[in-house]
């Protein structure tokens, strides 16, 4: 028999009369984790490359863990802003719990900070000639790394493994929840690694294209901001590397498309809860951010507007990098808002 | 050692509330919030209709999401009775329990950290029911050890037809309603 009306007299806040427990800080954490993510990733590969003796003047990552650690910041305090029990956080580092991907998440965070700080010393002193300068050691340090290719070689992989690590458990987390059937799919950890990445194959070309050609400011707070958005340092991207971060972006981008179907599929051919899960993706707020926002936006047209840059019909602009970046938060922002709504429900009634 | 649970009448609760009400003294619940609640579940089809009024609180799962979930340790298993219980201390406050749990039994404490039901493990070391049982005025609740064959809750769930809230969650709730 199935229900006919269910009335609980239970009022609890951000409970009732669907969970909201997570704001802002959540998705904007999932969002800047996936980028930060993906650009380990890419700066991992290329340090391969640069390892293996190629042109490091090509790769326009390499500086990109400078910008990863500011990022990596943001994210660590939007993740304490939303704790409500803020003064015990350092209770989750007196603590392995091997069935906790929040757990796994905070030691993968620790672990992602000394891998980025080193990674950012190839290029500090050259981005910021006023750090070099003014402490000697960093420019020792940058030294010391980059004339030895082990040491850059064991750099790229921390990056690539730690990136993958990081970038599917912000969708385990999510998708071990069994009471959120809307989480339940084993697709959002892959989705999540690959919006990751399309974001910050966008974030790079968007940072590297900003300031083209212009010689970087080098004094303490020009040369500080110059190190955060210029990832090529003093030289602007040739655009055979801007081509090569777009086409990557494209096949992230379509993987993700395919990923995003792959979910909806699997959900609706799934349990009952899944199933009524999946309506609240099909019509009301979370509807339209997902369409129109993530798919549309975030997704099509960037596709469409690089692959007319790619084949010269109109101009290289940053239009289509800030939209990927939009789009990866606003697919952050649904899923984790309409997760929330989502509920099991009763299969047969009493 | 003992595995507790409650076998809860629904023929004979009334939906008066005294469990409700009782709890909210016992562990002294802040004002806005409950760790137990009355549904009133209707089913069937017109003129074939029944209802079925339970007392529902943390269910108390053999298989719980919310301690697997949990990234201090805060939310745990105790060894004695196995009722699912949170160190105040251990917790941060990441509300991933609230998120976890199929039945909404968590919230957040206005100090900050997660809160339920705790099967009045306080009094139930003292011998005693927990507040919601002892107070039911028509004595639908029973509270006591799922593992002893003998113990009144087994027998009442062996004499007569019952079910648990949501079984296909798979947490294996051990709060079980009499039909
Ligand atoms: S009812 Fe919810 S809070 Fe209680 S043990 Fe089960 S999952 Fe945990
Ligand atoms: S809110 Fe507290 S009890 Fe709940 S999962 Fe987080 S740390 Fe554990």
């Amino acid at each position: 028999m199935s229900p006919v009306e269910i009335t609980t007299s239970r009022l609890n806040q951000h409970v009732d009369p669907v969970l909201t427990v997570w704001a802002w800080e959540i998705p904007v954490y999932l969002f800047v984790g996936g980028l930060i993510a993906g650009m380990m990733i890419i700066a991992g590969l290329n340090m391969l490359r640069l390892a293996k003796g190629e042109r490091s003047e090509d790769f326009n990552s390499v500086q990109s863990p400078i910008l990863g650690f500011l990022l990596l910041n943001i994210g660590m305090v939007a993740l304490f802003l939303d704790l409500s029990y803020k003064l015990h956080v350092y209770r989750l580092f007196m603590a392995f719990k091997p069935l906790s991907p929040m757990s796994w998440g905070s030691w993968i965070l620790i672990l992602v900070y000394p891998v980025l700080i080193s990674s950012s010393l190839i290029r500090l002193p050259q981005a910021w000639p006023w750090l070099g300068e003014r402490i000697p050691i960093v420019q020792r340090l940058s030294e010391a790394l980059t004339t030895r290719t082990r040491v850059i070689k064991i750099l790229g992989y921390a990056n690539v493994v730690l990136g993958i690590c990081l970038g599917i458990y912000t969708g385990i987390l999510l998708s071990t929840m069994v009471a959120r059937p809307l989480w339940n799919s084993a697709i959002l950890g892959p989705l999540f690694l690959v919006s990751g990445l399309s974001t910050a194959a966008a974030a790079i070309h968007l940072v590297s294209s900003i300031t083209p050609g212009s010689p970087s400011p080098s004094g303490f707070l020009g040369g500080a901001l110059a190190a955060l958005v210029q990832p090529l340092g003093a030289n602007p991207p040739g655009p055979g590397t801007q081509n090569s971060l777009v086409r990557a972006d494209q096949i992230f981008l379509s993987v993700e498309l395919v990923l995003i179907g792959l979910l909806l599929v699997g959900l609706l051919s799934g349990s009952a809860s899944q199933v009524a899960a999946v309506d609240i993706l099909m019509s009301g707020k979370y509807a339209v951010l997902l369409w129109a926002g993530v798919i549309a936006l975030g997704i099509l047209t960037p596709l469409l507007l690089q692959a007319l840059q790619l084949s010269d019909r109109i101009r290289h602009t940053i239009i289509p990098a800030i939209l990927v970046l939009a789009g990866g938060l606003a697919l952050r922002w649904v899923v984790v808002g309409a997760g929330h709504a989502s509920r099991m429900v009763a299969a047969g009634g009493m | 050692m003992p595995r507790f649970g409650m076998v809860i009448d629904t023929k004979k609760c009334v939906g008066c509330m005294d469990c409700v009400v009782a709890c909210q003294t016992e562990n002294d619940v802040p004002q806005g919030f409950a760790k137990d609640w009355l549904v009133t579940e209707v089913t069937g089809t017109f003129p074939d209709l029944s209802m079925e009024i339970r007392s529902e609180r943390c269910h108390q799962c053999d298989n719980p999401p919310c301690v697997y979930v949990c990234p201090t340790g805060a939310s745990h298993i105790e060894d004695w009775g196995k009722t699912v219980q949170i160190t105040e201390d251990k917790c941060i406050g990441c509300k991933a329990c609230l998120a976890a749990c199929p039945y909404g039994a968590r919230f957040t404490h206005p100090d900050g950290y997660a809160d339920k039901c705790t099967f009045c493990i306080h009094r139930v070391k003292e011998d005693l029911d927990p507040a919601c049982v002892s107070v039911c005025p028509t004595h639908c609740m029973h509270f006591g050890d799922l593992d002893d064959a003998e113990s009144p809750v087994n027998k009442l769930l062996n004499s007569r037809e019952s079910h648990v809230v949501l079984p296909e969650a798979g947490t294996k709730p051990r709060v079980h309603y009499l039909k």
